[in-house]
């Protein structure tokens, strides 16, 4: 029995020339939030679909609670759950008859498949609309009863794929509530998500995923750091004063300066956070009038794109993401 | 720097309240009873087929409105050309339309299938540790209904305008159950389409197109006698005509045993191609 919740060993699925997933190696710790970063088509989908054994790997190996996905897939289906753009619900079906359903499938009997389906739709805030077909849902309810037909039996191991994409941020909460529920009650957590910072908020680790193959692996602070000890962002109130802002920038740190698309954000990375203060007396001898002055540790949007040396917005669709129903962005 | 500015923010009509305390009660629940069998999930997956007709009742429109028009159709405009009156042609005519009427709906089953996928409820489906063809069975269920339905209407009507089968109550109930055994054979087909395209306008136009020839060049409408001969041959080879033939003779005053076993033989291997083929896809999905 391996000590990791997922152990994945060189995972590959081709669909036609497309190496969606193109070796793969995760070890996944029970009992935490693991997040699988990366932008649309970059393969986490596909990923976590063989690990839900929805989805044949063409190579590699993958277990999952020590159950090989393949050879021993149905004592993996017997303790994981599935969520997300692919794993759903009934549109047609109110909530209670889509639960009712899950329960019955599961197991329960009737009344013990009502009981279960009232007091998971109670715990989620969608008694109300429980007799109303999940179609007329919002998208936030929509993904609350994602969740809970997840749930009708607590699984040891859930995947979330994608869980707030397109939701507002009231419902994006919500669901980070409801993660949280779940790890604080024991439930391994692997989710994807194309947003850093929900990664940032929810994982206690993340490998950030990029045409197939992971390119990076660690906590959110280790990923920082492995980009540069801190990022300095300077705004001018002046855009005619950037030009000598990055040049006093480059002066005082010595590394690459980066000016954002707005022309008067400059941001460099500097392993010596000591050099800064005199930067400011050099910016103010000059006369560069400054908005804004921070030092921090890098976004993980710097650390996206410092690893995949793109930023970490979508690529063009591929086949297998082309169904999300209201992608944001 | 959030990235997560989401482009159209889908508001709750609800306030939707979370109870964290709730919350924990109800993730807490680790019991997993004992699985199902096969015939429970089955009839769950039926019992789902039937509240998807609850709630959405225009899906039985192909199975009540097409036939009555069908039947009227052509009863009174092929009627008196063909057999000299209307009330002749129906006895000729009203198990035709019955084939004609439950084969043809065979093919949603494919589409229904193909929705299940694109919408990612089989996903779902997939990802439970049930019998694994469960869902499609259950899907089959659904469809049983459906064909009685569509039976029950184009025999009423029938009777009604004339329609006298000699065959009695149990004749006319076996021809509307060797109609089903087919229909459920070449059911299979369709799942297998469902499986493998991708749209389910492209499974739907598909099967038309299987369906259309293999329906119109058949003895539902017009006596093969009067076809030329190699349309004849054709005619003759197509399982629909004998199937036709077996379920005038069930309704009528007996069938040719020879009808009987081209339905069976039909059915059978229909069956022994297609279902291997569809699990086989369904499981590799």
């Amino acid at each position: 029995m391996s000590e990791f919740a997922i152990e994945t060993r060189g995972l590959v699925k081709v669909f036609g020339d497309n190496r969606a997933v193109d070796g793969v190696d995760l070890r996944i710790a029970p009992g935490r939030v693991f997040g699988l970063l990366g932008p649309n088509g970059a393969g986490k989908t596909t990923t976590i679909r063989m690990l839900a054994t929805l989805l044949r790997p063409d190579g590699g190996t993958a277990t999952v609670l020590g159950h090989d996905v393949v050879a021993e897939a149905d004592q993996v289906r017997s303790r994981v759950s599935m969520t997300g753009q692919y794993a759903s619900v009934d549109e047609d079906l109110t909530g209670t008859e889509n639960l009712v359903m899950l329960a019955r499938l599961l197991g329960f009997d009737k009344g013990a498949a009502r009981a279960r389906a009232a007091e998971l739709l109670d715990a989620f805030g969608l008694t109300e609309a429980a007799d109303r077909q999940i179609k007329n849902y919002s998208g936030g309810m929509r993904r609350r009863i994602d969740i809970a037909a997840s749930i009708v039996v607590a699984p040891d191991l859930i995947f979330l794929d994608e869980p707030t994409t397109g939701l507002d941020p009231r419902s994006r909460n919500q669901v980070w509530n409801v993660v949280r529920a779940l790890v604080a009650d024991g439930t391994t957590v692997l989710l994807t998500t194309q947003y850093l910072d929900e990664a940032d908020q929810l994982a206690d680790r993340i490998a950030v995923i990029d045409h197939g193959k992971v390119i990076a692996e660690g906590t959110s602070s280790e990923l920082k750091a492995s980009v540069g000890a801190g990022a300095l962002r300077v705004r001018v109130a002046d855009s005619e004063q950037s030009g000598t802002a990055e040049r006093l920038l480059v002066d005082a740190l010595g590394g690459e300066v980066n000016r954002e698309s707005d022309g008067v954000t400059i941001s460099a990375r500097t392993d010596d956070p000591k050099r800064v203060p005199a930067l400011l007396t050099e910016l103010e001898r000059e006369g560069v009038d400054i908005t804004e002055f921070s030092l921090g540790q890098p976004s993980l949007d710097e650390v996206f794109l410092a690893l995949t040396g793109h930023p970490a917005e979508a690529e063009e669709e591929k086949r297998d993401e082309e169904r999300e129903p209201e992608v944001a962005r | 720097m959030s990235t997560a500015a989401a482009a159209e923010p889908a508001v709750d009509e609800t306030p939707g309240v979370l109870d964290d305390d709730k919350l924990k009660v109800a993730i807490g629940k680790r019991e997993r009873p004992a699985r199902p069998g096969a015939v429970a999930a089955s009839l769950t997956f039926g019992w789902r087929a039937m509240l998807k007709i609850k709630h959405v009742p225009e899906q039985l429109f192909d199975v009540t409105m097409f036939p009555i028009m069908f039947t009227l159709l052509f009863t009174y405009l092929f009627g008196g050309a063909l057999e000299g009156s209307p009330t002749q042609y129906i006895q000729v005519l009203a198990p035709g339309i019955l084939v004609q009427t439950v084969v043809f709906i065979t093919m949603y089953a494919g589409m229904g299938l193909n929705n299940d996928i694109k919408k990612g409820v089989f996903d779902r489906f997939r990802s439970l540790p049930i019998w694994r063809p469960a869902p499609m069975v259950g899907l089959l269920l659904g469809d049983a209904v459906r064909f009685v339905l569509a039976s029950l209407v184009v025999l009423v009507l029938s009777l009604i305008i004339g329609f006298r089968p000699d065959g009695g109550v149990l004749g006319v109930v076996a021809g509307i159950a060797l109609t089903i055994v087919f229909a459920f054979s070449i059911s299979w087909i369709w799942t297998l389409l469902g499986l493998v395209m991708r749209t389910p306008e492209a499974v739907l136009n598909t099967s038309m197109t299987v369906l259309f020839p293999l329906i119109f060049a058949s003895n539902i409408f017009v006596d093969p006698d009067t076809m030329p001969g190699w349309l004849e041959s054709v005619v003759n080879l197509n399982p629909i005509t004998h199937l036709t033939s077996a379920v005038r003779g069930l309704m009528g005053t007996g069938a040719e045993t020879s009808d009987l076993i081209w339905v069976f033989a039909s059915a059978a291997v229909l069956i022994a191609i297609f279902a291997p083929l569809t699990m086989r896809r369904y499981s590799r999905l």
